[in-house]
């Protein structure tokens, strides 16, 4: 998947998680960003992600992932075809 | 809500959980507010996240106590303030094979250790079952156990005493035990809901090493939603009605084109196959007290020939009520539910065509109506929606289809008298009624929660609560059992008296509706009246707390005779009635009692 399709609909998931309708997120945005992105919805959000583009983040992975812009990598490599 | 029907896309409820909340709470009302003290031996955050969905969806709003992370047995045991001042309705154990902290793997284990092992451990538990049962006398939701996602002894594991399967199945049996033997405790079945989501992706083992979920966070919504099936069965909010459609629901094909032999049921064919066990399923509900009716569009003719196929399992004398004729469902599912006296919205639909599902559901506020698709996913979808969810089983269960059936008799006697008074003579009612007793308390407790309509404060009570009111003398509490010529009610009406000096408080009065109209609770306020007499009371308070059910018991007091007192904007009513000059109002029905008061 390209890129910046990713972050798009990143967009929308960080949105239904959080509810909330004019939250963007950029690749530089990290969780300190956003205010309900706590250490419990960060949990619910990795899970939405794997959802949400069918894909698994390895337990390595989510603890060192720094911002959105790693997140994308990441799953840009697993969706490669 | 149809989002959080069985089947349902487990990952959309968690991703939209927050509007999902803020849309159930914008619609319904009438839920009862209950105090759930959820005490985890893992993070339990999520999953009381989303069984709040669940709770909201069947009527009941939730507050929650979570312990602090893992102190299951800590809060239970040597208690705390908090939990103390939350006062739980409720307490659930969320603990899981994790928890299994005595369990040590050692093949040179005698089976004495091994036998020493599984009981402390057992013990473990018990002990907090039982600190509950002291500090909060409230029912119990335990999970059993999920089996691990590996085997050291391979298939050994499960035969081998030392092998941890072979540990958790004991273990598993002796929680059965227990709740076998006690009322009142609750076995929420992970073991089964694990194994129904597959063991391998139910055990996402980094949620556990990062976040200390004991599960995969997607399995979250079809567990919640198991658990929400048992509480809200303990706070009488069970379905109560199977409502048919028959061609294609009950048997493949149109009986009124392909006649009774072209239908398909019995074995000759996949289909038919499927259509036969989907019968047994529905008629096994028979005993647990669901009844059963027929909502279909057919000639009535045809739909009791397809009824009397030689293969068939279901026949016309299962069902309550068999409407088959051409009218729209909706109507004809309110014509049922006022037939036998029930609410629609303790209806559940089974039809496999959308479109009359969907008029269905859009018409009659409440019912459920499942998705059911084909016949090989009938019963999955049913069964896994826990409509019916079985925590109190009395003995009229069983009958309660021939009950309703015997109803239905008596409106057609009723129809053959001009005088209502000789129709009721002509029943030859013998009425019991008199204090509780331990063989009755279960089934008073499950009239009591849930009867709506002929209930004056809709006061609920758990088996705890009720068992209390049993013990104490400041209680005045009487039931009433209803027999006639057709056959037997069983336990039909509840009051219950709080004594105030010599003024009585009515904290409960209700009945069945299946007795409408019989003067029942005249021969239920005859016997109180008496009761107070011995007891030196003279004057009785009565209660008419409004409800969006409970209309036709408004004028319940004036008509006994009482005055009214007060009356509040919101429709609460207060009455009053002096001991003195009473006189027994029922004619029709011989009473009798065992000498109780």
């Amino acid at each position: 998947m390209e890129k910046e399709a990713i972050l798009k609909k990143l967009n929308e998931v960080f949105r239904e998680v959080f509810d909330i309708d004019d939250v963007v997120v950029t690749r530089a945005t990290v969780a300190d960003d956003i205010e309900e992105w706590d250490s419990l919805e960060h949990i619910n959000l990795i899970s939405a992600v794997e959802s949400t583009f069918k894909m698994k983040f390895k337990m390595k992975e989510v603890s060192t992932m720094k911002n959105v812009g790693e997140m994308i990598d990441i799953i840009a490599e697993r969706t490669k075809l | 809500m149809k989002t959080l029907s069985y089947p349902f896309d487990s990952s959309y409820i968690l991703k939209k959980k927050r509007s999902i909340k803020k849309e159930l709470l914008a619609s319904g009302t009438g839920r009862i507010k209950k105090k759930i003290a959820v005490l985890g031996g893992s993070t339990t955050n999520e999953i009381v996240n989303i069984l709040e969905l669940f709770l909201l969806d069947q009527g009941i709003e939730p507050e929650f106590y979570q312990s602090e992370y893992a102190q299951f047995w800590q809060d239970a045991v040597f208690g705390n303030e908090e939990l103390s001042n939350f006062a739980p309705d409720i307490v659930y154990v969320h603990t899981t094979s994790r928890n299994l902290s005595l369990y040590d793997f050692s093949m040179s284990a005698s089976e004495e250790q091994i036998n020493e092992m599984l009981e402390n451990q057992y013990r473990h538990f018990e002990e907090v079952w039982t600190n509950v049962k002291e500090k909060f006398g409230c029912p119990v939701i335990q999970n059993n156990f999920e089996l691990p996602f590996y085997r050291i002894l391979g298939n050994k594991d499960a035969t081998d005493i030392h092998g941890k399967i072979s540990f958790i199945r004991r273990l598993n049996e002796k929680f059965a035990e227990y709740a076998r033997k006690n009322e009142n405790f609750y076995i929420n079945d992970i073991n089964f809901i694990s194994a129904c989501y597959g063991l391998e992706k139910w055990h996402d083992t980094s949620a556990w090493y990062m976040y200390k979920y004991a599960m995969d966070t997607q399995a979250i919504p079809e567990f919640a939603y198991n658990l929400s099936n048992i509480i809200k069965s303990v706070f009488g909010k069970n379905r109560k009605m199977l409502m048919l459609d028959l061609d294609n629901t009950l048997w493949g094909g149109v009986v009124g084109d392909l006649g009774q032999q072209g239908i398909e049921i019995g074995h000759e064919t996949g289909m038919a196959e499927g259509y036969t066990e989907f019968q047994r399923y529905v008629k096994a509900h028979k005993q647990l007290g669901v009844l059963l009716s027929v909502n279909s569009k057919n000639d009535y003719e045809n739909a009791i020939e397809g009824l009397k196929h030689p293969d068939t399992v279901l026949t016309p004398d299962d069902f309550v009520v068999i409407k088959a004729n051409w009218d729209n469902k909706d109507r004809n599912t309110e014509a049922i539910a006022e037939e036998i006296s029930i609410l629609p919205d303790s209806f559940v639909f089974v039809d496999d065509n959308p479109a009359e599902r969907n008029i269905v559901s859009e018409q009659i506020s409440g019912i459920a109506v499942p998705e059911v698709n084909s016949v090989e996913d009938y019963i999955k979808t049913i069964d896994r929606n826990g409509y019916f969810e079985l925590t109190s089983y009395t003995a009229d269960d069983i009958k309660r289809n021939e009950m309703y059936r015997a109803n239905i008799q008596r409106a057609g006697a009723e129809k053959k008298f001009s005088d209502y008074g000789e129709y009721l003579k002509s029943l030859e009612m013998e009425a019991y009624i008199d204090k509780f007793d331990d063989v009755a308390l279960a089934r008073i407790t499950q009239l009591t929660n849930k009867s709506n309509q002929f209930n004056l404060t809709t006061k609920r009570y758990t088996l705890n609560e009720m068992e209390d009111v049993f013990g104490d003398d400041k209680y005045i509490k009487i039931y009433g059992r209803l027999a006639d010529k057709f056959g037997d009610n069983g336990i039909v009406s509840v009051v219950i008296g709080r004594i105030d000096g010599n003024e009585l408080h009515i904290d409960l009065w209700l009945m069945s509706c299946r007795v409408l109209k019989r003067e029942m609770e005249y021969a239920m306020l005859d016997r109180l009246v008496e009761i107070c007499r011995k007891k030196g009371i003279s004057v009785i308070n009565g209660y008419y707390y409004k409800t969006a059910k409970n209309a036709m018991v408004k004028d319940l007091f004036n008509d006994f005779g009482f005055e009214m007192t007060s009356e509040n904007e919101n429709g609460d009513r207060t009455f009053r009635m002096n001991v003195d000059g009473y006189e027994n109002k029922n004619k029709s029905i011989n009473v009798k009692n065992n000498g109780g008061y």
